[in-house]
């Protein structure tokens, strides 16, 4: 069961050529995607709406908020804080990739972003499917449980019968 | 002309944008292989997006060089955000007068600005052009396979 199917990620980028670059390659990836243009829409979406997601993918240069100030205000959340964070820049600057990587974030990726970038993106979710799994695991062990119940039970009244 | 003459001219095109680097090859091949049957114009969209992109950031850039004092930031900032774009649509040319642009911003130099900013729109409006001769091509090869 691939833990990369109905993945949901929030793409945060104020280039509209690069949020629909990033929409599609994940969307191939067959991942669930929405795009906003600003950290701040990012954060109303998760607080106030209450977006679920997976994987939050943001750029780094935007105006207003950046998305390293973004990382830290999602980071510093007690109930967003367990979200995968990934930065991109067109910026190969070490100093700001360390300083992503410290305040939380799992990876620092280099525009113009590929399909093997987001590919490597998978390993960064939260597995959804591994819930359902376990939910379903629960479901067998129940059903089978309950056949050795029965079974045991008709046994239990053949061998009174008999006597 | 029919669907093979077309097709033919379609390649020819193609090789022709990436050997004069008109295009970056990896970036552009990784644009077409994102078109399928439900996104089949995925390339022509994106590269409209960035003719709007465009248009809005030049206008920009306009206004801040006519402005007096010069705001290199402003300017440095406005051609970072164009740089992205050309980028990521591979159009190398493009970028590489972003960069020179963008050098001169950072030496403070106004008239050097002001003549990188022209090279830009120049290198911009030759690719507009070829695109547009290539997105119209394909559109005809296209419609001859349907009929």
């Amino acid at each position: 069961m691939s833990n990369f199917e109905e993945a949901h990620v929030l793409v945060v980028d104020d280039s509209s050529v690069d949020r629909r670059l990033i929409e599609r390659l994940l969307r191939v990836s067959s991942c669930k995607v929405t795009v906003v243009d600003s950290g701040l829409k990012a954060l109303q979406l998760l607080g106030v709406d209450g977006l679920k997601v997976d994987l939050i993918i943001t750029d780094y240069s935007m105006p207003g908020m950046t998305g390293y100030e973004l990382l830290k205000k999602i980071k510093k959340s007690s109930k967003f804080k367990e979200i995968s964070v990934v930065i991109m820049s067109s910026e190969n600057v070490l100093q700001r990739i360390d300083r992503c990587l410290e305040e939380g974030a799992k990876d620092f990726i280099l525009k113009p972003v590929k399909l093997a970038d987001v590919k490597k993106l998978k390993n960064y979710m939260k597995k959804p499917s591994t819930t359902r799994f376990n939910y379903f695991c629960c479901i067998y062990y129940y059903i089978f449980f309950l056949f050795f119940l029965s079974f045991f039970l008709f046994f239990c009244v053949f061998v009174c019968l008999s006597q | 002309m029919d669907r093979n003459q077309l097709r033919r001219q379609v390649a020819h095109m193609r090789s022709s944008l990436i050997e004069q680097n008109y295009l970056d090859q990896q970036q552009f091949v990784q644009l077409e292989d994102l078109e399928d049957d439900s996104n089949p114009n995925f390339v022509e969209e994106i590269v409209t997006l960035f003719y709007k992109d465009s248009s809005r950031l030049f206008q920009k850039i306009d206004q801040a060089l006519h402005s007096i004092p010069m705001d290199f930031a402003r300017l440095d900032d406005y051609m970072h955000q164009f740089k992205g774009s050309s980028s990521s649509i591979g159009a190398i040319k493009v970028k590489n007068e972003c960069t020179q642009f963008k050098e001169c911003c950072l030496a403070g130099n106004a008239e050097g600005c002001s003549r990188a900013f022209q090279r830009v729109k120049q290198e911009h409006e030759a690719l507009k052009r070829q695109l547009e001769t290539y997105f119209q091509l394909r559109r005809q090869a296209g419609l001859v396979q349907r009929s």
